[in-house]
């Protein structure tokens, strides 16, 4: 059984542990700086940020950062979502000082204007990159449409115009904003020492506190659309084969104790293999993909369904997926199911847990945004302990709202309604 | 280094299937790794996409399962399962709580013997299988990586697990009755389990399930002879996608782990060659990677980077200008850099069991034995750097093979290796 060890330092950073004796220790920042956090001019600073966080500090240049990454060994990158930033690693125990004081380090970075401009480029083959992807910007413009295109709307990577505007000035500003103690929380699992690295980070961060707070952004002109953001339903790619269509409606947030009757609802309904949509639409041919889950934010959540098809059946599937998920809103789900759902899930949870490195991301959001920790043991209690009658309510509640529907194809092959 | 020092029980059945076990008692989870010689290379040449399509139909229903009743089954299990061919292998798997494993080898072993293929499923079946074939079309990166194999490997060797949508079409019921009779046999099958086991007690499983079973003969590798091409596929599409390989060694060659070592110090990590001087100082594109690829008797190094149509010339021609001038500026703490890595990820494989599993099974098929991690880790420890930079001085890269996907061509790089 894995310990789980807390602290908050004077200076307000938070520190979570899960302690095992396994064969490694992964380790990672977590901070409350997203695309919700940010203003149009700042559209995509959150990621920029996190890409130049590898750049160098006062102490390590650019090279120096990547080099002692790759040194230390195991596995180290970073990530930027709606809601935060996380920088982490997975190393040998006997790298825990060298990675902590690598990775503190790192979160005092120099934003050389030489560095930023490279980057900028950089950032803009990541987002031409995935303009050439399935589903072709479908998800971003779903969560646009039903969150609007601010907030937990605004795109994560921003868009070409606000990456092209973007000064090295607005950068720092936005992280002497956001990157303040009281925003950030340094998780860790696995095999280390708990008390060697609050002691650590404790000395390299105190001086955090001490960085200049600038004032808030003006507020952004809400009648306005943010510069390179269209809102129609409809995206037209050149070229595709499949239609993609995605579709959101409301969902339990993340402190709502719903969530796990809906992650198994949507496990029934929608999973790769022998869920309702795999019998009805992927086991026939029909489509591609036909599948449902639940998005949880730290106050909103999200029900997504994602069908993917040749361009001609996207009509008759809609139809198809609509009979199923309406089904399930109506009479509920099997114990059959339910019993079937529940022993994959506990199964995944476990075999999800064995790496640290796994463990991690659960962990250190989960401090980050509710100050709460939940166990694999607390979380295989949870899902065993739930009935059909809960899942069918979930069911009732969140397959019955109507929401916003995507739908990228090469227009013209898909039916006009 | 490791403090479980690795002990791999080997036993050959008497029709050929060859058991491998690991235990892992650290773990709460087992998995397996089953492997038949029913892949690709099996397939008539206008019958592209048969194996991945015989591999659908036998999980359709098999022994005293229904199609519905074997998913139930394994969902109960918490089998995490995977499927799928490859140019010279079927392979089925699956990671699970250690405790189903027993159950798990008797249904899998149902599964590739008593097989229902439902005729009346062979059209959804094909109809999966074409969906599975336009959806990669929409994945630019997949498009030209694929035909890069096709040029590098040739037509059968390099020809792409998902098949044609012209072969597709043409799958008769007879004919995959026919391959699934003549493939899906214990010669020269491979059953790979890691995991908290008890080695005998899965190879007496294993033997119970699968002793007498048919054996039979699996067909041999064939591979072509390819030279320096170059093709430009023409899309719309944001960036240009650029694949390229050229020629290498085999995973058994005796020099295997100094080419991987060069090509790990060319592009595994942050600080590797290709991620520092074509992304971070250039800042040329997002993704710029090579690696090795192995079958039995031939191998390649792929390469691919992706980028916006202007800079795309660029990219091509610095970057194998970096594989080219690989051996010039070689420095011991590159390869040290890479020892760990390689190092790290060796122990950290003992935190999965399905990670080791699929190890066992690869160097088994590869080498026609097994390797333990300490006796990989010794080579690796081994390597110095004079071996890798002369290495690739006597077998410099050259003759590319080249493809591009994007609005227009690039011009084929005049590097002093491929005018030589």
């Amino acid at each position: 059984m894995p310990e789980f060890r807390e602290t908050t330092l004077p200076s307000g950073l938070r520190i979570a542990a899960e302690i095992d004796a396994g064969y490694s220790a992964a380790m990672g920042y977590f901070v409350r700086a997203g695309s919700r956090d940010e203003v149009d001019s700042e559209s995509g600073l959150s990621h920029f940020l996190e890409h130049m966080m590898f750049k160098g500090t006062d102490r390590r240049s650019a090279a120096d950062v990547n080099r002692e990454l790759d040194e230390l060994g195991g596995q180290s990158n970073a990530y930027t979502s709606e809601e935060q930033t996380v920088f982490y690693a997975t190393v040998l125990p006997k790298f825990q000082d060298r990675i902590i004081d690598l990775l503190t380090d790192m979160l005092g970075p120099k934003l050389d204007p030489d560095e930023f401009q490279t980057e900028r480029q950089v950032i803009l083959e990541e987002i031409a990159k995935y303009e050439d992807q399935p589903p072709f910007g479908a998800f971003e413009r779903a969560m646009e449409v039903y969150f609007g295109p601010r907030g937990l709307g605004r795109r994560v990577l921003g868009t070409a115009e606000s990456i092209e505007a973007m000064t090295a000035d607005a950068m720092q500003n936005y992280f002497r904003r956001r990157y303040r103690p009281e925003n950030i929380v340094l998780a860790a699992a696995g095999n280390l020492d708990f008390d060697g690295l609050v002691e650590q980070v404790e000395k390299r961060t105190a001086h955090w506190s001490d960085r200049p707070q600038p004032p808030e952004p003006a507020a952004d002109d809400e009648q306005t659309l943010p510069a390179g953001i269209f809102l129609d339903r409809k995206l037209s790619i050149n070229d595709a084969n499949q239609a993609y269509l995605v579709r959101m409606g409301p969902g339990p947030t993340a402190t709502n104790d719903d969530r796990y009757a809906a992650r198994i609802l949507a496990s029934i309904v929608g999973d790769e293999g022998g869920s309702r949509l795999f019998w009805e639409l992927i086991d026939s041919g029909r489509a591609e993909v036909a599948t449902v889950w639940p998005h949880e934010f730290i106050d909103a959540g999200a029900w997504f369904a994602y069908l993917v098809c040749a361009p001609e059946d996207i009509d008759s599937n809609r139809r198809l997926m609509d009979g199923v998920v309406q089904q399930v809103a109506v009479d509920g789900v099997t114990s059959e199911e339910l019993q079937q759902a529940v022993n994959k899930a506990a199964a995944g949870c476990i075999m999800q847990s064995e790496r640290p490195g796994n463990r991690l991301f659960g962990l250190g959001s989960r401090w980050l945004t509710c100050n709460e920790y939940i166990s694999t043991d607390e979380t295989l209690q949870r899902l065993r302990a739930l009935d059909v009658d809960q899942v069918s309510q979930a069911a009732k509640r969140y397959l019955t709202q109507s929401g916003e529907e995507i739908v990228a194809a090469e227009f013209g092959s898909v039916n006009d309604e | 280094m490791l403090t479980n020092a690795t002990n791999i029980h080997t036993q050959t059945l008497s029709n050929g299937l060859t058991v491998l076990v690991q235990s892992m008692p650290w773990l709460r989870t087992a998995a397996f790794s089953l492997s038949l010689p029913g892949g690709v290379r099996c397939e008539a040449m206008d019958r592209g996409g048969l194996s991945g399509l015989v591999c659908e139909m036998v999980q359709r229903g098999a022994g005293p399962h229904s199609s519905r009743d074997l998913v139930a089954v394994q969902d109960n299990l918490g089998l995490d399962r995977n499927s799928g061919v490859t140019a010279a292998m079927v392979s089925f798997g699956a990671a699970m709580p250690a405790e189903s494993l027993r159950q798990a080898i008797e249904l899998y072993a149902e599964i590739v013997r008593r097989p229902h293929l439902p005729q009346n499923q062979l059209d959804e079946a094909r109809m999966m299988s074409l969906q599975e074939l336009r959806a990669i079309q929409d994945e630019p990166t997949h498009r030209v990586m694929q035909r890069l194999r096709e040029l590098h490997y040739g037509d059968r060797l390099g020809r792409s697990p998902y098949g044609t949508e012209a072969g597709i079409g043409k799958i008769t019921q007879e004919e995959v009755r026919h391959f699934y009779t003549d493939h899906y046999h214990a010669g020269g099958g491979i059953l790979a389990v890691a995991g908290d086991v008890d080695p005998s007690q899965v190879i007496d499983w294993a033997a119970a399930a699968l002793d007498d079973w048919k054996t039979g003969e699996s067909l041999p590798l064939e591979s072509r002879e390819s030279g320096e091409c170059y093709e430009h596929i023409e899309s719309p599409s944001s960036q240009t996608h650029i694949g390229f390989a050229f020629d290498s060694i085999p995973y058994g060659d005796a020099d295997y782990f100094k080419m991987r070592a060069a090509v790990g110090i060319l592009s595994d990590g942050m600080s590797s060659r290709l991620f520092d001087r074509v992304r971070e100082k250039r800042g040329l594109c997002y993704t710029v990677a090579a690696s090795c690829h192995s079958f039995k008797q031939a191998a390649g190094v792929f390469g691919y980077a992706g980028t916006t149509p202007e800079r795309a010339q660029e990219t091509l021609d610095v970057t194998l200008h970096e594989i080219e001038h690989f051996a010039d500026d070689l420095e011991a703490s590159e390869l040290e850099r890479w020892q760990v890595r390689i190092q790290s990820g060796l122990i950290m494989e003992q935190e999965s069991s399905a990670s080791r599993a699929s190890s066992l099974a690869s160097d088994f098929y590869q080498l026609g034995r097994t390797m333990t991690t300490e006796e990989l880790e010794s080579i690796i420890e081994g390597l110095t750097v004079q071996q890798v930079r002369d290495f690739w001085v006597a077998r410099p890269a050259n003759e590319y093979r080249l493809v591009t996907l994007g609005p227009e061509p690039l011009s084929f790089p005049q590097t002093a290796a491929n005018t030589r």
